[in-house]
């Protein structure tokens, strides 16, 4: 059978699952439809929250990009996980016992402000449409590649899907879709790890099989000869980076404080019964997050070791071209592989410095992963499905966030404060209607800044949400005026300094013109700190918080009595 | 108010913050510290193939947060009882 058709068969019966379990889960309320009727079990949640949060940049890119900067990949591994503890530690049990249904919410209670939920509601919608935009990409190009339709056939494919299971069934829908696709995507990420460890090294565990020796007979461990063969091609090696120690210490920083300031991760911790279950399920979520985690270090390393050895050879002379694999040729078509032969031998050469001849798109990494090892059709297909799913789970949590903003958020809470509960949830499916028509009309259309501005979303997402739920629970004195001027001037300078290096001067965007040696992916950190000192000084010349607040406060600092999250 | 009286609600948001802060401290160190600035002095140590720290930014670093978040839940849970503030 064609790696085609059994890609189609596939992607297909997981279609089927889906949409199988989106039916089966219909909302009927809107508080089945924001927070599943609050009655998810810890483990499911944290399936759930784990498909949610890895998105196709996850599934797709990580492994890749880890590839190509060895040591430096170091940042998304930590930053994208270091993350739930602080959510377990510090956010989600308080949110939880809050039981309200959305971060504008517990912004806007908290600080007794319409000014105050308005900034967190346009925060979450450009956070979460920048977001997506990325994920129907994802979805274009696996279509694209491995179904060989036209990226606007597949990103309307995606679409429907997602349309039917999210607007069907909202947060209930969505979240035992999510526990599937948890399900696809890491059985299609474990499987070529596996298979590829036991080709390079024996060791059948791709995170012990990273730091064994070859199973060439020679004795040398796999990263040792990672360095050597880096080095001698002009790269670094591959256990040490090339960017500068404060570099990777911000952006590891923002990316972890951006995460736990994400609002569809945050939501996720509103669907569980009870505070101790939004505790035990952040550690059930980065457990099933840390299985995908800890294994693309190690796909990274054994695809850079296959990538060099089958385009330069055994021996190191390069490849001609008409030897090349198929995996070459069938990436070639897509674009995201070329060669230009500088030397005229008529073979293949990929180095570091003027010798090389090859460029490679890092994005193919994972998804070209088992052509290059040589692994069956059906692992091939295995990876397509799993990509998709990935990007599938994280568009419609996104959306969902993007559809109760405006239909709990902005009008249920500010402008039509009259509207029925059944109405409500007509605006909640018409908002993700109409934001599933933007995201694809993005994913067929990427403005050209996508991969720019996701630094944009974990930034603005570290520096305004972070500090000001932080405060809101640690602080009982934090007021209105500390933590709306917080949030301006966190979100004010950080998205200056991204956009300043990110569009106005991009041939700017080298260290020395950075301050303090911080790129824009790790300004947020400082964003952060920004917003934090802020609030404090502002909250110590105005009035403390009404009373009132500071007792709620006081309520959610204590599991006790927490009820189901309801809207009022 | 759920607390017997106001120098309890205190002592177990003061147990807590303790708890917090200590955790966090585990979760800081194996990460910003082993991972990011001492690990070129942690790359002299080796496990197995590994550098001891290239492989905790890599891997350990994720398998500590873990076991942090675990065992949060269970000190949390134990307190939660001792106060009298648990679900039921």
């Amino acid at each position: 059978m064609s790696i085609q058709l059994l890609t189609i068969l596939i992607v297909g019966a997981s279609f089927a699952l889906y949409i199988a379990i989106a039916l089966w889960a219909r909302a009927g309320s809107t508080q089945e439809f924001y927070v599943a009727g609050g009655d998810v079990h810890p483990i499911a949640n944290g399936m759930a929250t784990a498909a949610d949060w890895m998105s196709a940049a996850s599934f797709i890119s990580m492994a890749g990009l880890i590839s190509f900067m060895g040591y430096d990949g170091g940042v998304y591994l930590m930053g994208w996980t270091g993350g739930y503890v602080l959510l377990a530690l510090c956010l989600a049990p308080y949110l939880r016992k809050f039981g309200k249904f959305t971060v504008p919410d517990f912004i806007g209670d908290r600080y007794y402000s319409q000014v105050a939920r308005t900034v967190a509601v346009v925060c979450a919608i450009f956070i979460s449409f920048t977001y997506v935009a990325g994920q129907m990409r994802g979805v274009g190009v696996v279509f694209s590649r491995f179904l060989e339709v036209d990226i606007l056939t597949g990103v309307i494919i995606g679409m429907g899907v997602v349309f039917f299971y999210a607007v069907l069934g909202g947060m209930k829908g969505i979240t035992y879709t999510q526990v599937a696709q948890y399900c696809v995507l890491i059985f299609a990420y474990l499987v070529p790890a596996v298979f590829i460890s036991i080709m390079i090294t024996g060791n059948p565990i791709p995170q012990l099989g990273m730091g064994d020796t070859l199973a060439d007979g020679s004795g040398t461990y796999l990263l040792d000869k990672l360095d050597g063969l880096s080095q001698e091609l002009g790269f670094t090696a591959y256990t040490s980076g090339t960017k500068s120690k404060v570099d990777v210490f911000f952006i590891t920083a923002a990316l972890m404080v951006g995460t736990a300031g994400l609002p569809h991760v945050i939501v996720r911790f509103f669907t569980v019964p009870k505070v101790r279950d939004a505790r035990k399920s952040a550690g059930w979520a980065l457990l099933f997050i840390a299985l995908l985690y800890t294994t693309a270090p190690s796909i990274a390393a054994f695809a850079r070791v296959n990538m060099i050895n089958t385009i330069n050879g055994p021996d190191g002379q390069g490849i001609a071209r008409e030897q090349a694999p198929s995996w070459i040729n069938n990436w070639e078509k897509t674009g995201l592989i070329s060669w230009e032969d500088k030397n005229d031998d008529g073979r293949m050469y990929y180095a570091g410095d003027e010798r090389n001849e090859m460029t490679i798109d890092r994005d193919i990494m994972v998804m070209a992963n088992p052509e290059i090892a040589n692994l069956p059709a059906w692992v091939i297909a295995l990876v397509a499905a799993g990509g998709i799913a990935a990007a599938l789970s994280t568009s419609a949590g996104l959306l969902l966030v993007i559809s109760t903003s405006v239909s709990h958020d902005l009008l249920k809470r500010n402008l039509m404060p009259d509207i029925s509960d059944r109405q409500e949830l007509r605006y909640a499916r018409g908002a993700a209607a109409v934001a599933v028509v933007i995201a694809g009309y993005l994913g067929v259309n990427p403005p050209g800044f996508v991969a720019q501005v996701v630094a944009f979303a974990f930034g603005l997402a570290a520096a305004s949400f972070f500090p000001a739920i932080i405060l809101g629970i640690f602080s009982r004195r934090m007021n209105k005026e500390g933590a709306i001027s917080g949030m301006l001037s966190g979100v004010t300078f950080t998205a200056a300094y991204i956009v300043y290096f990110k569009f106005v001067n991009p041939g700017a965007n080298v260290p020395e013109n950075w301050l303090w040696g911080i790129s824009p992916e790790g300004i947020g950190t400082l964003g952060m700190l920004l917003n934090f000192a802020v609030a404090l000084v502002v909250s110590r010349f105005t009035p403390d918080a009404p009373e009132e607040v500071q007792a709620m406060v006081e309520s959610i600092r204590f599991p006790k009595g927490s009820g189901e999250a309801q809207a009022h | 108010m759920s607390f017997e009286d106001h120098t309890l609600a205190k002592a177990y948001w003061r147990e807590n913050i303790r708890l917090l802060l200590s955790l966090l401290l585990i979760w800081f160190v194996v990460s910003f510290g082993f991972g990011i600035l001492w690990v070129e002095e942690l790359n002299s140590i080796r496990l197995g193939g590994f550098k001891l720290g290239f492989w905790f930014s890599q891997q350990g670093a994720i398998y500590s947060f873990v076991v942090l978040i675990f065992v949060y839940v269970v000190k949390m849970n134990r307190l939660d009882r001792k106060y009298n503030v648990h679900e039921d």
